[in-house]
């Protein structure tokens, strides 16, 4: 009985939330977030990649209770150095005597802030660059886009390198400066789409309407523009751990012992013929995330696009 | 209400420079629907576009109720001028919801009981509180059109400037949307200019019309001028034969078979070629 | 117009399998052409550029198209191999689109696009396939054809675009040509150009012509007969010039929701659709 009067209460809150006929703007979002979600759950892949950047999420929320033994302090040197994936320790263990199963829950940490730190940093730097670039034009065009080409025109290592060096080591800083050397690339992605629509019939008829340059940009503009910047910083997301991990390697980023899956590879490299696991563990850990990022992206720009939920 | 006096418009300069309009001068009173006729590079939607300024002014000037408009146009210009534009597919942002669409004007200008009038504005364009939360690519071009439109006069302005508001759209669909304009032009007291390259949409909507060529006027006439069939200008009596579907003429010269040599055609005279040859222009910058 | 038909479509069906169902946008459409001009008016979704495209074996992916009879010249189109089909189409039989703008190379010259088609489909040497590109070329009336020959499409006006796109279309001599909307870009003016072209080339060369437009007063005055679509459904057959002996109430509803420069009526009627119609 009871069953039955939940499942008619969930019939009755789908029917209200995908309604054709919506009465409030709150009904209307709500109903078409969920028209996104359904939309999304029908993608096996996108799923796969939320499940996976869910699972980085719960396993760094929970690292301390996922993964016991110490991730920085190893075992007995003598016994359980460089020990293959058995019983005691899942994923083997490195030259130091740590789990490697351990490293990498707890590792999942610092994957998860350079992630975050990047996205939050360099997005939208990159897209209000680029979109007040490509919306103004002119002289503002030619000054903006000339800093993109010039911070473009280093090596990202290089350019991060300098940064660190002047912030002072340590993961957050690497993490920094990975951030500000990422941008131009979103800001060149942000400027061609702005240029395709800025001169569109809809963006002269909210001109019309007296709307100022900057409302202009953050409201009509930029929306259009996320899509694809997303989906740039979700496929650059494995070069980003790659990048933090090549600055631990030169002794600017995460310091050891930190667990940094970078620097566990960059570590692990020198045994990789005889003790595989040591290297390819973390390896298969940065594959992982990045596909799964990647998998995200792809689905939520199919989501984000109103024309493709047919 | 509105004048227009010695108008010129240039885009680009030094050797691309193009003169898209040249020395306009005409009238629009109030309560009036105006026309502008021509075929595309004709300059009419270039008029339209510096009225409300999306096309510099290079020489003369438009008084908008006696007042020089200033440049850049003020808040209080937009609630008094607005566009319907030609394309219903590109003139409303893709991923906003007509809800969204409606609001912006008004929360722009400040206005209150956003709800209210944006269920009224629909009401008055014949869609219904249904359409309200729905994005642009559920609605069909017709639909489309009349949101452009009732976002148009959501503002309540007193004139409204309309590019080729019917073209895109199919025959039946076009008289359900001249009819709603002129409707409203009654109901509200509204101002029209009417651009079109349709002769017979111009003259059923507006008295008086401007024919435009190259920039310039070809002939100010009436409605009824032509309705007796009695233009001033060969230019005006060709586009009123060509809207009335093809003449076959008899002795048409043949078309060659296989030429080599380079024979003159009496068909392809220069002015055919330069009329053809003005879609090269730029419309806007 | 009494010699054999070279098109010939029976009961033709064009059906799109859709997550949200089947769509049939062509339900059962029959109609024979010879040396002539066909039109085929409809609005929007009517299914008339379907039933072009279905013609040309164009029909975009998930659609499918059925037919009782669908031949060319004998040839059925529906079993002929894919090579067949390429070798028919482009070469005997050809299509104009709407907006030469899109459906020109922007980075190809004119004349190189045209000599290209042209040595697709014949053992010519450039040289010869030049030589034809600028005959036909001036066969549409286009003033300087070495100049036009030389231009990316970019630069040409959209009445010259159209006319190099025709005389593409026709370089190959096509026998039946199938022209989608082709003067609706166009000025005025320059679509009368364009459609005498058309006319004397159906005259001359012998060619067949489906002529696909919205505009039904356009089709009705240049061709010789018209087919009226609605709902993937022809509704009547209408000779030429006799719009005002149109019987369908969709034809004369079309036909009345048209204002006229000799006046018309305030407010417009407007065209009542009967559900009746599209069964």
């Amino acid at each position: 009985m009871g069953n039955l009067a939940t499942s008619s209460r969930r019939g009755r809150l789908r029917k209200w939330l995908t309604t054709n006929e919506p009465i409030s703007r709150g009904q209307a979002r709500l109903g078409s977030a969920y028209r996104s979600w359904l939309a999304f759950s029908r993608n096996p892949l996108a799923m796969l990649g939320l499940i996976i950047v869910l699972a980085l999420i719960i396993i760094a929320i929970f690292a301390d209770q996922i993964a016991t033994p110490s991730p920085v302090v190893g075992g007995d040197l003598r016994t359980e150095r460089l020990q293959p994936p058995g019983e005691n320790h899942w994923l083997g263990t490195d030259n130091q005597a740590r789990d490697i199963f351990s490293r990498l829950v707890h590792g999942s940490r610092l994957t998860l802030m350079v992630v975050m730190l990047v996205t939050v940093i360099a997005m939208p730097i990159g897209l209000l660059i680029g979109t007040v670039a490509g919306y103004m034009g002119g002289w503002v065009d030619a000054v903006l886009m000339r800093i993109t080409d010039i911070f473009l025109a280093f090596p990202r290592l290089i350019l991060a390198l300098a940064f660190v060096a002047a912030l002072g080591p340590g993961i957050v800083n690497a993490v920094i400066a990975i951030a500000i050397t990422s941008w131009p690339p979103y800001a060149r992605i942000a400027r061609a789409e702005t240029l395709t629509i800025r001169n569109s019939d809809f963006v002269l008829a909210v001109r019309l309407q007296g709307a100022s340059p900057f409302r202009i940009i953050t409201r009509h503009i930029v929306p259009l523009c996320i899509p694809s910047v997303i989906i740039r910083v979700t496929l650059d997301m494995a070069g980003i751990i790659l990048t933090a991990a090549g600055l631990g390697f030169l002794g600017l980023g995460a310091q050891p012992p930190t667990p940094e899956w970078g620097a566990m590879i960059a570590a692990g490299r020198q045994f990789i013929i005889d003790y595989w696991w040591v290297a390819t563990m973390p390896g298969i850990a940065i594959f992982v995330v990045s596909l799964g990022f990647n998998l995200l992206g792809d689905g939520l720009r199919d989501v984000l696009d109103p024309k493709a939920e047919k | 209400m509105i004048d227009i006096k010695d108008l010129s418009i240039v885009f680009g300069s030094g050797r691309l420079r193009v003169e898209a309009v040249k020395g306009l001068d005409f009238h629009v009173e109030e309560g009036e629907a105006f026309g502008l006729v021509g075929e595309s590079g004709s300059g009419k939607s270039t008029v339209l576009r510096a009225i409300c300024g999306l096309a510099p002014i290079a020489r003369g000037s438009i008084s908008i109720n006696g007042n020089k408009v200033t440049e850049p146009r003020g808040r209080q210009f937009y609630s008094t001028v607005q566009m319907v534009f030609q394309d219903p597919y590109g003139s409303l942002h893709p991923r906003q919801t007509i809800d969204r669409i409606l609001s912006e004007p008004l929360s722009i200008h400040g206005q209150r009981d956003q709800d209210l009038r944006i269920v009224a504005a629909l009401e008055e364009v014949g869609l219904g509180p249904a359409y309200r939360f729905r994005y642009p690519h559920q609605l069909s071009g017709g639909q489309r059109q009349r949101v452009a439109i009732a976002r148009a006069l959501i503002l309540n302005p007193k004139i409204v400037l309309l590019d080729e508001p019917t073209s895109a759209l199919d025959a039946s669909v076009q008289a359900e949307i001249l009819n709603l304009l002129e409707r409203l032009r009654t109901e509200r007291g509204l101002t029209y200019i009417l651009v079109s390259h349709d002769l017979a949409v111009v003259t059923h909507l507006c008295r008086r019309l401007l024919v435009m060529r190259n920039g310039e006027m070809a002939e100010l006439t009436d409605s009824s001028t032509l309705r007796r069939g009695q233009p001033a200008s060969a230019y005006t009596r060709e586009l009123i034969r060509a809207t009335q579907g093809f003449a076959r003429a008899k002795a048409l010269s043949a078309v060659p078979r296989r030429i080599c040599g380079k024979a003159a055609d009496p068909l392809n005279s220069a002015e055919h070629m330069h009329s053809g040859g003005k879609n090269t222009r730029p419309r806007s910058p | 117009m009494t010699q054999r038909s070279l098109l010939e479509v029976e009961d033709l069906r064009v059906r799109f399998h859709l997550r949200t169902g089947l769509v049939e946008a062509v339900r059962g459409v029959s109609f024979k052409v010879g040396k002539e001009r066909l039109g085929i008016v409809g609005e929007s979704g009517s299914g008339k550029s379907q039933t072009a495209r279905a013609l040309l074996g164009l029909t975009p992916p998930p659609g499918e198209v059925l037919a009782n009879r669908l031949t060319f010249d004998g040839i059925d189109l529906l079993a002929a191999s894919r090579r067949t089909l390429r070798a028919l189409r482009g070469g005997r039989m050809a299509m104009v689109m709407q907006d030469p703008k899109y459906s020109l190379n922007p980075v190809m010259t004119l004349g190189a696009q045209m000599v290209e088609t042209y040595l697709a489909h014949t053992r010519a040497g450039i040289r010869e396939a030049k030589e034809k590109a600028l005959a036909m070329l001036e066969a549409v009336r286009l003033r300087d054809p070495e100049r036009v020959f030389s231009l990316y499409p970019h630069e040409a006006s959209g009445g010259m675009g159209q006319r190099a796109m025709i005389a593409m279309m026709l370089i190959t001599d096509p026998d039946f040509l199938i022209a989608d909307e082709p003067t609706s870009a166009l000025d005025v003016t320059v679509q009368q150009e364009v459609l005498r072209i058309l006319d004397a080339l159906v005259d001359e060369r012998g060619m067949g012509l489906i002529f696909i437009s919205h505009d039904l007063r356009l089709v009705s005055s240049f061709c010789d007969r018209v087919l009226v679509m609605y709902g993937g459904k022809v509704m009547e057959e209408l000779a030429t010039g006799n719009l005002s002996d149109a019987q369908h109430p969709y034809t004369r509803g079309l036909m009345n929701c048209l204002p006229a420069i000799s006046g018309s009526a305030h407010p417009l009627p407007t065209l009542e659709r009967d559900p009746e119609w599209a069964r």
